[in-house]
């Protein structure tokens, strides 16, 4: 019973490994892509139709997680692939460490007023947040969307205190959705991921702070090949456009 | 007492299981900036908002927990199990969850909190206060079940002997009741306190996260390690100051309470 149970077991193993021939000679596992918290939806998508236009790679379940948080679990020795982070400053440490050499700018993003739907209390510009009698939350200052916050509000010259300052920007869009706040900044793709649990409205000066996306392939890549066609295919007209429905703005 | 020797292995390897991580997190400590990092105004601001909270969400605890914990103590069985398995419900709910529930309880759109926030424009959520609450929920089944204990292991014989010797209700409660479950007290404060030192969770989502108002020791170490690069130093170093804190004044609470078994 044991013995026919262990060839049983071989067998499966070997049929197993008869799939990874086909693939690419570096004998790679799937594609280990670790990403910021905010590419979920859009790199859930480019995975999918990465793998339909080459069905000969496999890619592992995405890891997202805020950047800088992944900054440190690369710095730790984590093994991955592909790193794509919200801004270039959460990757210098990660390059300077020389786990990554250079990166490629993929994707833009800028920042969206988040008020609930209907935006009851009629908030336009920048300037409305400054309203002490509005609840107003912000990311940290530490955290990139807060960092491009900061620099938005003292472009525009506003000055807001903000009731509470999140460490993502999920609790931020959270928190005007749930009708505690009264308003957040948060990037345009939030407010295009929401699906109507907010309503965004784009403050005049948008434009003056843009959060630009980088995508690197590691030094070490376990699975060179495949990443750095994963990377070329982010950068193709097909994965562009993926970003783009799902909000991002151009390189 | 003599221990049979083979008792001191687990012991051991549990004791360094508890303490060998906190020696690793105290070697990462960079000592160049750990100085600087521990007497920056935020870092002093949120210990000194963690101590505050934590001693006043002690103090609710105690003031609502023991009366609570009595009762349940002299309850019927029954009725006596239902009430404990609800006190332990926030132990078991992850603190994230807690600071939701208690959101749609007292948050600006919740069940309570939106006709109060209707009606005066008050609301719980980003002051003080909801800290000291979202305390309060997750540290008080630590100190129900410590006094609770103490007094089901006590009996009432106590109680009833001053009873039938003539003595009423509130003279039986503060001369023959308290005093016996007071050292289910004094440990039940001391876990009390620190569960309510180290909440994060719950305090995160309710009260918020904004400095020197509702941001606890706890947030602003999650803050500083979420922030870019140069932080995670300064939120080890509050790491470090907050362990420091809370065993000083663990162990201080500690000496200042009698242990009549020893």
């Amino acid at each position: 019973m044991r013995r026919s149970m262990v060839l049983v077991l071989a067998l499966a193993l070997s049929a197993c490994g008869s799939l990874d021939t086909d693939g690419e000679p570096d004998g790679s596992g799937p594609l280990v892509i670790v990403a910021a918290a905010s590419l979920h939806a859009a790199f859930d998508d480019l995975a999918d139709a990465f793998t339909e236009r080459f069905p000969q790679y496999r890619v592992a379940p995405i890891e997202y997680d805020g950047s800088q948080a992944l900054a440190v679990r690369l710095l730790d020795g984590a093994e991955v692939d592909v790193v794509a982070f919200a801004d270039e400053m959460s990757l210098r440490p990660v390059t300077d460490a020389g786990i990554v050499e250079g990166h490629t700018i993929f994707a833009t993003n800028t920042l969206r007023i988040a008020v609930p739907p209907g935006n009851p209390r009629s908030i336009t510009t920048l300037q409305d947040l400054a309203d002490p009698d509005l609840a107003v939350v912000l990311c940290a200052p530490d955290v990139p969307c807060g960092a491009a916050s900061e620099a938005l509000l003292d472009a525009a010259g506003v000055h807001v205190r903000p009731v509470s300052q999140e460490t993502n920007v999920t609790s931020v869009l959270n928190r005007v959705a749930w009708g505690e706040a009264d308003a957040g900044l948060v990037y345009a793709t939030d407010v295009a991921a929401s699906a109507g649990r907010v309503d965004g409205v784009t403050p005049p000066n948008a434009d003056t702070v843009v959060n630009r996306y980088p995508i690197a392939v590691a030094s070490a890549a376990p699975s060179a090949a495949s990443a750095h066609a994963f990377v070329e295919f982010v950068m193709s007209r097909r994965g562009q456009a993926i970003l783009a429905a799902h909000g991002f703005g151009a390189p | 007492m003599s221990l049979p020797r083979s008792l001191y292995v687990p012991a051991l390897v549990g004791l360094s299981l508890l303490v060998l991580p906190i020696v690793g997190l105290i070697s990462r400590v960079d000592p160049d900036t750990f100085w600087s990092d521990l007497t920056s105004p935020g870092a002093l601001a949120a210990l000194r908002l963690s101590l505050v909270t934590g001693a006043c969400a002690t103090i609710v605890c105690l003031v609502l927990g023991v009366p609570l914990a009595i009762v349940i103590a002299r309850a019927p069985r029954r009725a006596a199990a239902i009430v404990r398995t609800l006190v332990l419900v926030p132990l078991v709910l992850p603190p994230m969850v807690g600071g939701l529930a208690l959101l749609a309880l007292a948050g600006r759109s919740g069940l309570l909190g939106r006709p109060l926030f209707e009606i005066s424009g008050f609301s719980l959520p980003y002051t003080t206060a909801a800290v000291v609450i979202a305390q309060a929920f997750v540290a008080m089944p630590f100190l129900v079940i410590a006094v609770e204990g103490t007094l089901r292991t006590s009996g009432t014989s106590h109680e009833q002997v001053a009873a039938g010797l003539g003595a009423g209700r509130w003279r039986v409660l503060t001369r023959i009741t308290l005093p016996l479950c007071l050292p289910g007290v004094a440990a039940g404060t001391v876990l009390c306190f620190a569960r309510a030192l180290g909440e994060f969770g719950a305090t995160a989502l309710f009260a918020g996260n904004a400095p020197g108002v509702t941001q606890t020791m706890p947030l602003a170490i999650y803050t500083a390690f979420n922030g870019v690069g140069v932080t995670q130093d300064s939120a080890l170093a509050m790491a470090v100051l907050l362990l420091v804190s809370a065993a000083v004044i663990v162990a201080g609470l500690r000496t200042w309470r009698e242990d009549p078994v020893r």
